[in-house]
């Protein structure tokens, strides 16, 4: 029986690695579609966002109750891995409780301490449940935001059900095992009287104590393979899940946008057409230009894979909408919804590469077919939205690249902007005055 | 000082002429050239330099857009002739130090222009106000006009966000002696006044509500007297925003060069 599982748990672990690693395969080759951008420059500085951005979660503490509230899980997340390790171990080998002939009095002192994070986990994956559906916070309501629609609310309750369920399955287990430890049953005496009850599943052990030896042999089973299942299966749901941001939080905060925040990308692509046009030196005509690419972006492939990465890492948490002017005001721009859209377009192209290969090519694009010019017309160039998200995104810098490929490809501004733009051309302002006029407002001083 | 006192307004090539260089550039920007309003900043910021002797110059006709407004809009191309043509007009003068009212001006010269060869220590009037404040060489009297009086500032976001200059205003303000009252969404947090990349130069897609409206509200709702600006276009928005309220009677918008040149009596 025990070899039978360890065959089982074995194929188990060997199922999820393999979607697990042909999910990450195609992830870094959906982000590997944009653009080169150098982000290796200040490594010191980088590695100090990420510890303070993802792994303390700095920025999550401008709101603290909530911020404590994610930092509950997110410690959970971390701490009880640790404990999966020896869960998967135990799996592998037929053991039990591995660790704790080694570890001797520390032993329970480690579980209980997960037990009660699990325990925090819970509590905190119900008060987040009642944020949505009770107390109905607006920028997750559907209603208020169309981006809100029925896969980022599923995805959203799915994932807090399933860690509700995951450690009542954790200390359920712990409870049994407890139990079948004390009555000497089997292998689980083994431990008896080194490794006693446990904090918080103490109190779930009179729930299970009328049940007979195999009635508790087959609850400790379940409970076993339900939570360990469910951590494997949550590892490879997540790939598809908002919660992708547990891991790439880091990598995309350590890649964070080091510019002032109101300092737009240089384009030196057009410097040099300008320079020519200007007659500076400086440029070389002979130079053959710089490759014909495309002015902006119209798709994600002329995004760079920073913003492809952004893209990946959105917690969906809608603190930038919330402050975004333009939405706050009914705009149909939504920043959330930007890099939501950026993400699906990603999905989309990966599910085509999956379908009929590499060539895939559905003719659409991010601009027009998930991104309208209305949307990000609206934006006020703010920066709100950078500014507020935890995971340092820059919706900002996607919709500046759309805006680019609308004015310079398709010379589709609104009416007014190509006044202003004229304006500048002609008059050296925006304004349709005379440039001659510029000083007359010194008039009235030098009298 | 007495009221009728000229004040000089010496241009780069005047001091070019005169084999001079000035301490710093005086950067006006269209907006402080053009609009009626903010030309009266232009004006009380150019008093406050003469009023503490600080040797500066402007463009003048020399002067032209950054081409913020073109390069946030999307237009790549034009914004880079403008900052091509500027930055050839600056080195021409081997301008260092550059001080503007503008912020997004102050941005765009500050961390644009480096990128495209210029290279110019930049700073708001803000900041360049703090500066003179904390060196002595303003001092302003309490109990002045200002005593008793709610001012309430209203971050823009070129400078806050942006650049991270959220306490300079309010230390200038501070000095006055007024009551200083923050809006519930401030510094880092402050809301657009829905000016900001390009929309000024064009209607707002259809919404709910016109954002310089929501912004104002939320400034009314301190109970200021005075609204403080330090950005041309927040000037207007918020000035469009305290009408449509009906409350320009009782609620003023003023640049923080107007307030130190108010409690100057310039
Ligand atoms: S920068 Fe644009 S998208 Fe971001 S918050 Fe401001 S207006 Fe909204
Ligand atoms: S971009 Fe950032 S702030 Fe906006 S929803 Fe995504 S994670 Fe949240």
């Amino acid at each position: 029986m025990v070899f039978f599982e360890q065959i089982l748990f074995v194929l188990a672990l060997a199922a999820a690695g393999w979607f697990l690693t042909r999910r990450i395969g195609l992830i870094r080759r959906a982000i590997l579609l944009g653009r080169p951008e150098d982000r290796s420059d200040h490594p010191g500085e980088r590695l100090n966002i990420m510890l303070r951005v993802a792994f303390g979660q700095k920025k999550m503490m401008t709101k603290p109750l909530v911020g404590l509230m994610h930092f509950v899980i997110y410690l959970g997340f971390i701490i009880i891995n640790i404990e999966v390790l020896e869960i998967i171990l135990d799996g592998i080998f037929g053991t039990h409780r591995l660790f704790a002939p080694y570890l001797g009095g520390v032993y329970p002192f480690i579980i209980n301490t997960f037990e009660i994070l699990a325990l925090g986990v819970l509590l905190v994956c119900v008060g987040f449940l009642a944020r949505r559906y009770v107390a109905k916070v607006a920028r997750f309501q559907p209603e208020r935001h169309r981006e809100m629609g029925r896969w980022p609310r599923t995805d959203a309750t799915l994932i807090l059900v399933f860690e509700i369920l995951l450690m009542t399955a954790f200390l359920t287990w712990n409870a049994s095992d407890s139990l079948l430890r004390e009555r000497g049953f089997g292998h689980y005496g083994e431990l008896r009287g080194t490794v006693g009850s446990f904090v918080v599943s103490r109190f779930i052990e009179p729930l299970l104590s009328g049940l007979g030896d195999p009635g508790l042999v087959a609850v400790e089973r379940f409970t076993w393979w339900f939570h360990i299942l469910g951590i494997l299966g949550f590892a490879v749901y997540l790939t598809y899940s908002k919660h992708l941001h547990i891991g790439l939080a880091f990598p995309n905060t350590y890649y964070s946008d080091l510019r002032p925040k109101g300092q737009i990308k240089n384009m030196p692509e057009i410097t040099k057409e300008v320079q020519l046009a200007l007659g500076i030196p400086g440029a070389d005509p002979t130079e053959p230009p710089a490759e014909p690419g495309r002015f902006g972006a119209k798709d994600v492939r002329d995004l760079s894979w920073k913003n492809l990465m952004d893209a990946y890492s959105c917690t969906e948490c809608g603190r930038c909408t919330a402050a975004c002017p333009a939405n706050l005001t009914g705009k149909k721009l939504s920043p959330r919804k930007i890099m939501m859209d950026t993400r699906d377009r990603l999905e989309d192209l990966q599910r085509g590469w999956q379908k009929t290969g590499p060539d895939f090519d559905d003719g659409k694009s991010l601009l027009g077919d998930y991104i309208t010019a209305e949307e990000i017309n609206a934006c006020t160039t703010c920066q709100a939205c950078v500014q507020e998200c935890p995971v340092n995104i820059n919706p900002l810098d996607i919709i500046q690249q759309l805006r680019r490929y609308r004015i310079m490809e398709e010379a589709q501004a609104p009416g007014s902007w190509n006044a202003m733009f004229s304006n500048i051309e002609n008059n050296m302002a925006p304004w349709k005055f005379s440039p001659s006029d510029r000083f007359n407002w010194a008039d009235q001083l030098k009298q | 000082m007495t009221a009728d006192t000229t004040y000089k307004v010496p241009t780069m090539a005047e001091m070019a002429a005169n084999g001079e260089e000035p301490e710093v550039l005086f950067w006006v920007g269209c907006a402080g050239s053009f609009d009626d309003r903010y030309k009266k900043v232009t004006v009380a910021f150019v008093k406050i330099l003469n009023q503490v002797g600080v040797k500066f110059a402007v463009l003048g006709t020399e002067e032209s857009c950054t081409g913020d407004p073109a390069r946030r809009a999307g237009n790549e191309f034009l914004f880079q002739m403008q900052a091509v043509g500027n930055i050839q007009v600056l080195n021409g003068y081997g301008v260092k130090k550059i001080v503007t009212a503008c912020p997004h001006c102050f941005n765009t010269l500050k961390n644009e222009y480096p990128e495209l060869g210029g290279q110019y220590e930049v700073i708001h009037h803000s900041q360049f106000l703090q500066q003179l404040i904390d060196a002595g060489k303003i001092t302003l009297k309490g109990g002045g006009t200002f005593k008793g009086r709610r001012i309430t500032f209203h971050d823009s976001c070129y400078l806050g966000r942006a650049n991270k200059v959220y306490e300079a205003p309010r230390e200038v303000l501070q000095t006055l002696d007024a009551d200083l009252v923050e809006m519930k969404r401030c510094r880092t947090k402050g809301l657009c006044c829905g000016a900001g990349g390009a929309q000024y130069f064009k209607e707002p897609e259809p919404g709910r509500k016109d954002i310089n409206v929501e912004r104002t509200e939320e400034a009314l709702a301190t109970g200021a007297d005075t609204i403080a600006v330090a950005c041309p276009f927040c000037m207007t928005m918020m000035t469009d925003g305290v009408k449509n309220k009906d409350r320009e009677d009782s609620v003023k918008v003023y640049d923080l060069a107007e307030l130190v040149a108010q409690a100057y009596s310039l």
